[in-house]
């Protein structure tokens, strides 16, 4: 999975029908501190995550594997919020 | 499948229902000569590894496969094995290229 | 499926019950003439036919085959060695 960082949120009328209702996140992958890196994508929400949270995001056949994303044209979904991260055993973020 | 060394743990109160009770690692990818590919990114443990061990990791929906109970889980990299030996060949010794005609091999 | 040269071997006592017995063997893609292979080619395949260093291997490398091929339905396996390859002819 990787570490991203949500930075926005997408609104669409006009969309596959299997999409309706779906929370569509804009996010951006981070390194493991939460800074930004690479391009931004989008990813169905199945957590509730928000603006500003660290989470974690499967992609590919993994992320039409929700009940949420099952069956849809998705290949990004959020799986998790992330409360701290810790890495060669110093806490590199902790969320706010 | 490709290996990887864990760098930490990554903790999570919110998760997917049914991905709950894994433990989530912190990993850095690497290549045959154990030199890093790309970012840290974060696995589902399944073989109880710990800080620095030298992991075989897979990807994609392979990766739910992996998991004890629940398989229909959005993971798309898994911790699979602990290494504890690897032996790999130096680049000069053996060929990599297809030439034109024929190319015998044993 | 793809050719590879196997050019190490894992040893791994702690592993998931899908790769209990077989043996872990790291395979580097085999390129082109002329082409240089790159860092991130080399990937760890499941070994189904008793290869060894310095064989060139196919490599099944799509979890579908690969389940098939090592009769797990639902293995967590993506690249699994299919056969050891005596010789290749390039027309060109």
């Amino acid at each position: 999975m990787l570490i991203a960082k949500v930075i926005g949120t997408t609104v669409s009328t006009i969309k596959d029908e299997k999409l309706h209702g779906r929370k569509l996140l804009i996010l951006r992958q981070t390194d493991e501190t939460g800074a930004p890196s690479g391009k931004p994508y989008v990813a169905v929400d199945t957590v509730d995550a928000g603006i500003g949270d660290l989470v974690l995001t499967a992609a590919g056949s993994s992320a039409r594997q929700t009940n949420i994303t099952k069956d849809t044209p998705v290949d990004a979904v959020i799986m998790s919020i992330i409360d701290s991260l810790e890495v060669d055993g110093k806490v590199v973020f902790r969320k706010s | 499948m490709l290996f990887g060394r864990v760098k930490g743990t990554a903790i999570c109160t919110i998760k997917y229902p049914g991905t709950e009770g894994l433990k989530l690692l912190v990993v850095q990818p690497l290549n045959k000569r154990l030199e890093p590919l790309g970012t840290l990114q974060v696995a589902a443990d399944v073989v109880h590894a710990g800080p620095g061990d030298l992991c075989v990791m897979v990807r994609s929906r392979e990766a739910a496969l992996a998991m004890p109970v629940e398989k229909f889980v959005p993971i798309d990299l898994a911790l699979v094995g602990i290494v504890d030996e690897l032996e790999v060949k130096p680049d000069g010794e053996f060929s990599y290229a297809l030439k034109t005609g024929r190319n015998q091999f044993t | 499926m793809i050719l590879g040269k196997v050019v190490g071997t894992i040893v791994t006592t702690i592993s998931h019950p899908h790769y209990k017995n077989r043996r872990l063997l790291v395979v580097q893609p085999l390129i082109m003439d002329g082409e240089m292979p790159a860092p991130e080619d080399d990937f760890i395949a499941l070994d189904n036919t008793q290869a060894g260093i310095g064989d060139t291997v196919l490599v099944n490398r799509e979890g579908n085959g690969a389940r098939q091929a090592l009769g797990i339905p639902d293995g967590c396996v993506i690249s699994v060695i299919v056969g050891v390859v005596d010789s290749v002819y390039l027309a060109e």
